[in-house]
């Protein structure tokens, strides 16, 4: 076997490998959508945890507050930037979608990049929705 | 000469990855631990709080409106189906025909005989026949279901009020087997078609999942009482069983109580004044 053969099935080979960034660099891919912050959330710049944190984490924060709620019928969150959030999904101004405004612009549009298909609006409400 | 020196950058070398080691350890070791940062979960200053809830419930000022109107406000504001309810098709298209055999509840009226089986004797005074006993979850201090919940979805509360946590429900329904005062209701199917107007307070339910009173645990958070109590005008008093000051004791010192199916060992927290 020749060294040319070697290095051309090299190519290929790397070429076929990578083909899905070939791929996206020919089509146009959607960024990442960005949570639009609406409603009071744009006025309060104070978030339950750094925005960082909030991005990576925020399920398992809600799993934490599920359980404080449910079992301990603990309801408030002193966070540890000293600011006080009702731990609920939808209910009050203090929760998370009293606070901001726009579920399609807030959650949905991640998750709908994301194909994360939560089911917490299977049985939580969204108040807009509801009127 | 040229073995000692290779012992001898092994030895530095060592101990460099010690130090290089060395150096996020100690700086984990003196940072505050992650989180503990003063996030806090606390309660409401205005929630109550109680040893253990109970109820007591003075038949004598039920009638069959009252006792309507305390099924009403509980199914309403915790979102019940209700299955004869005319569902609006084009906001739920391809819902199912409804089988009326299927029925949601969370507190409901129910003839003497139903309620205390054990009790129904063969001379019993008349009036019990037609008085209204309104019945729910008993939040028993023994509560059979909790023991049977094999996911611990359903599980008493320090505060002695057996709630369900709807997140982990799987189903199964052996809480409906094992409870024996028929308490609790299965979603046979998805609940949102058949609730007349969503209250946004509280969430509904999905298919597949038990449900039951849970004491308005929602309400008592924020300090206020339950829905049937506010409906009742009067007839059911919530309050704290093992307080000898509260309203449910001083109601129950005086008068004559009974509790269902007490035989069974339950210890149910709802007492029936008759």
């Amino acid at each position: 076997m020749t060294k040319n053969m070697i290095m051309g099935g090299l190519a290929v080979f790397v070429l076929a490998v990578l083909s899905p960034f070939w791929f996206n660099m020919v089509t146009t891919t959607q960024a990442a959508p960005e949570p639009e912050l609406l409603g009071p959330a744009k006025q309060a710049k104070k978030c339950v945890l750094e925005t960082y944190d909030m991005r990576a984490n925020h399920m398992s924060l809600l799993d934490e507050w599920r359980d404080a709620v449910v079992r301990d019928a603990d309801r408030i969150y002193v966070a540890a930037n000293g600011n006080f959030f009702n731990m609920s999904l939808s209910t009050g101004e203090n929760s998370c979608l009293g606070c901001h405004a726009d579920k399609a612009k807030f959650c949905d549009s991640c998750h709908t990049y994301t194909s994360v298909d939560p089911y917490c609006w299977d049985c939580h409400t969204n108040p807009k929705e509801i009127e | 000469m040229m073995e000692k020196s290779r012992r001898c950058f092994l030895k530095v070398a060592g101990i460099a990855a010690i130090g290089l080691g060395a150096a996020p350890a100690m700086n984990f070791a003196a940072s505050d631990s992650h989180g503990s940062a003063a996030a806090e979960k606390a309660k409401s200053p205005d929630a109550l709080h109680a040893e253990r809830w109970g109820m007591a419930i003075i038949v004598k000022k039920l009638n069959d409106k009252i006792a309507k109107q305390i099924t009403h406000a509980c199914h309403t504001q915790h979102n019940v189906p209700d299955f004869t309810h005319e569902v609006d098709t084009q906001a739920f298209p391809n819902t199912r025909a409804v089988n009326h055999k299927q029925e949601i509840k969370w507190i409901w009226k129910e003839k003497f005989h139903y309620a205390f089986p054990d009790k129904e004797d063969e001379f019993l005074n008349e009036k019990f026949h037609h008085l209204p006993f309104m019945v729910t979850c008993n939040h028993c201090k023994n509560a059979p279901c909790v023991q049977a919940c094999p996911t611990q979805a359903t599980f008493k509360r320090e505060d002695g009020i057996v709630v369900m946590d709807y997140h982990r429900c799987i189903g199964c329904r052996f809480c409906m087997a094992a409870c024996p005062y028929g308490s609790r209701s299965f979603n046979f199917r998805d609940p949102r078609p058949f609730i007349a107007e969503t209250d946004p307070d509280f969430p509904t339910r999905s298919k597949g999942v038990v449900e039951k009173c849970n004491l308005c645990a929602e309400r008592l958070a924020k300090g206020e009482q339950p829905h049937c109590v506010e409906a009742s005008e009067g007839a059911i008093v919530v309050g704290d069983l093992e307080d000898p000051e509260s309203d449910v004791r001083k109601l129950l010192k005086e008068h004559y109580s009974i509790r269902r199916k007490q035989s069974l060992g339950t210890e149910p927290s709802v007492y029936y004044i008759v």
